[in-house]
């Protein structure tokens, strides 16, 4: 879809031929928008406040996911195994060697990534459904390690009590105080995914999807840029689960499974592939299944008696269905919905094409 | 290595590879006909058994009438997964068939834990679990003989598998139908001009595809009991599809005894850390062969680049 201006609009600089937000009403929007989701705490329940920490967490999972199966096309199985890792990684940072959050969470980041290439390996060989299975083996060989290696330093099956995290004399010990981090983490994230997108890297990832041969012909170095795509995915699910770690205050080998790896996956689907919206579309829209499957539940169990609790039943159920419509009527995602959508509003009152 | 049992852990194991070359071979089934891989076939697996418990203990049927009368509904149920949730995705990118897939195992999940529960429960037995066979080995360790005792239920089990693996080839060598999906599985497009009907096809192979994850979960079931980890213990069977080769029977066939052989040989060993990894070693050696030997012990190989 051609990039819509409206008539008399022209760039006359470089700088405003890229900007992204481009008119003061949407720097308003913006800010306006930061704001209120800062302001949070003051106007909403503390549940409300839960709901928006858990959809941060996912959003930075999905934006790493989306830079390795979005824009490069490599689909793993394995993000959540590496949200587990940098959870782990935080937690015996903080907790056993007394580190501050604020060194531990870009360690912790990055050295997810470095676990995260070696995952990455078998894309030198392998593609496509291949490649699903050697992620797919990250998701059982990573827990696994939790678990059974080092059980007087990892804690075996029961895992690992997480401190809340201390940034600058002040703990972050419950929802609407830990809010602020997830938010400032997601900005942070969000503005490095969107400037990745359109970078010359983000460019090499695109066409390695849209063609791997031919990207190789001109120049693009498939399997640096594949490895750097699966380092960038970890990265971002290490955030994801550093942050998630200290806010659900507790890490076992089965606090990440594969069902994750699934959902967040959807997330992807259902928001849009390769779209820097997506990612914020797909995490909301499942996080709230998830909210709605927790409403529904004691009705559903009214009417299935030998149901076990609602949630656990109606949770996958939601999502499943969810993703399934999506893939057979939208595949391109809530993302292009609203492409479509700014296209009609900015013709109206003509029909767009 | 422990030596006086490892005769003991190699012969089960390599009995509990009978289910898992049946998985396997479900899920070659489809993928032959259509090149989708299935992993929803754990959940259809799962359903298949709860299902026949269902019928069985809830309802009252004899095991044999509920044991028909699931394999039928597994087979519908193959059958409406190719119609309703597969069928629109022909032509579609391979991450919207594998998404499709596993959103499907999300749904049966759902609907599983819905109708059913997610409670642990007794699966009738359908092989007697006493009186194990006890094989005594003229070989022995330490001047003691080494004995392999096999719980019969294992034993038979196997057994059961074994006959489906056979009557599954059997149907793909000497029927019309079978010789049909055989040719569809050369060229999709190739086959339809000479008058197969693809469809039809695709939809055989799923229902196909029902009955042998029924029996499957059936026969899991019967040897280890019945909850919702069923579909997970499946998972043990992708490294064994690999490991044959995506496309080949025979190497479904070879990679499920393989995999179940080699958890069995690591579950002997002495050293308490090797013994831990039996979990994980179907994966390993999915790593190993994916380095190794992309295409399976016998697949086809396919120049790709990459």
């Amino acid at each position: 879809m051609a990039v819509l201006r409206p008539a008399g609009e022209f760039d006359t600089s470089y700088a405003r031929d890229m900007a992204t937000v481009r008119q003061p009403w949407q720097w308003a929007a913006l800010f306006g928008f930061i704001a209120a989701l800062y302001l949070l705490p003051v106007y909403a329940s503390s549940s409300t406040v839960a709901l928006i920490n858990r959809i941060g967490i996912s959003i930075i999972a999905v934006q790493g996911l989306n830079l390795l199966t979005g824009l490069t096309g490599q689909i793993s199985l394995g993000q959540a195994a590496f949200m587990m890792t940098g959870g782990y990684l935080s937690a015996l940072l903080v907790g056993r060697l007394g580190w501050s959050f604020v060194a531990a969470l870009p360690i912790a980041a990055l050295s997810t990534g470095a676990i995260g290439l070696i995952f990455g390996l078998p894309s030198l060989r392998v593609k496509g459904f291949y490649l699903v299975m050697a992620t797919l083996a990250a998701q059982f060989i990573l827990p696994w390690f939790f678990r059974n290696a080092f059980p007087e330093i990892l804690g075996g099956a029961q895992g690992i009590v997480v401190q809340p995290p201390v940034v600058l004399g002040v703990e972050f010990n419950e929802p609407a105080r830990y809010l602020y981090l997830t938010l400032s983490a997601l900005i942070v994230s969000t503005l490095l995914a969107y400037n990745l997108s359109r970078s010359r890297l983000g460019r090499a990832f695109v066409s390695i999807r849209d063609n791997d041969l031919a990207a190789e012909l001109l120049g693009v170095n498939l399997f640096k840029h594949k490895l750097q795509a699966f380092f960038l995915a970890a990265v971002f699910a290490g955030i994801a689960g550093v942050l998630s770690a200290h806010n659900l205050r507790h890490i076992n080998s089965e606090t990440f499974d594969v069902t994750d790896s699934i959902f967040l996956l959807g997330m992807l689907v259902v928001g849009g592939l390769g779209s820097n919206l997506g990612p914020i579309f797909g995490a909301v829209v499942v996080e709230l299944l998830t909210e709605a499957a927790t409403l529904f539940g004691p009705f559903f169990v009214g009417i299935f008696p030998s149901a076990a609790g609602g949630v656990q039943a109606l949770r996958p159920l939601f999502f499943g269905v969810t993703l399934m419509l999506f893939l057979i009527f939208e595949p391109r995602g809530l993302a292009h919905r609203w492409q479509i959508f700014k296209a009609a509003w900015r013709l109206r009152p003509f029909s767009h094409t | 290595m422990n030596w006086q049992l490892l005769p003991q852990f190699a012969a089960s194991g390599l009995l509990a590879g009978g289910p898992i070359a049946l998985v396997a071979l479900g899920i070659v089934l489809v993928f032959k006909s259509s090149y989708i891989f299935n992993f929803a076939h754990g959940h259809m697996l799962l359903m298949g058994a709860l299902i026949t418990w269902w019928l069985a203990v809830e309802v009252g049927l004899p095991l044999w009438l509920s044991i028909v009368l699931a394999l039928a509904l597994s087979a519908l149920l193959g059958w409406l997964v190719e119609r309703l949730a597969l069928r629109p995705m022909t032509g579609q990118p391979l991450l919207s068939i594998i998404l499709m897939t596993l959103g499907l195992s999300q749904v049966l999940q759902g609907l599983a834990l819905l109708l059913f529960g997610g409670a642990q429960r007794n699966f009738p037995q359908i092989f007697s679990a006493a009186d194990p066979y006890k094989i005594v080995t003229p070989f022995t360790v330490d001047d003691r003989p080494i004995v392999i005792i096999l719980k019969q239920n294992l034993v038979w089990s196997f057994v059961a598998a074994m006959l489906g693996v056979i009557v599954i080839s059997a149907f793909f060598r000497f029927t019309r139908t079978g010789l049909a999906m055989r040719g569809a599985s050369e060229d999709h497009e190739l086959a339809q001009s000479i008058g197969l009907r693809i469809h039809r096809i695709f939809g055989v192979s799923w229902a196909l595809a029902g009955t042998v994850a029924a029996t499957a979960g059936i026969l899991l079931a019967t040897s280890s009991g019945l909850d919702l980890s069923l579909a997970v213990v499946v998972l043990a069977a992708f490294p064994a599809v690999l490991l044959g080769g995506l496309e080949s029977i025979p190497g479904a066939i070879a990679g499920g005894l393989i995999i179940g052989l080699s958890q069995g040989v690591v579950a002997a060993a002495k050293a308490q850390w090797v013994r831990d990894t039996t979990e994980i070693v179907p994966y390993v050696a999915l790593l190993i062969v994916l380095l190794i030997r992309p295409e399976g012990l016998f697949g086809q190989k396919r120049i790709e680049r990459i």
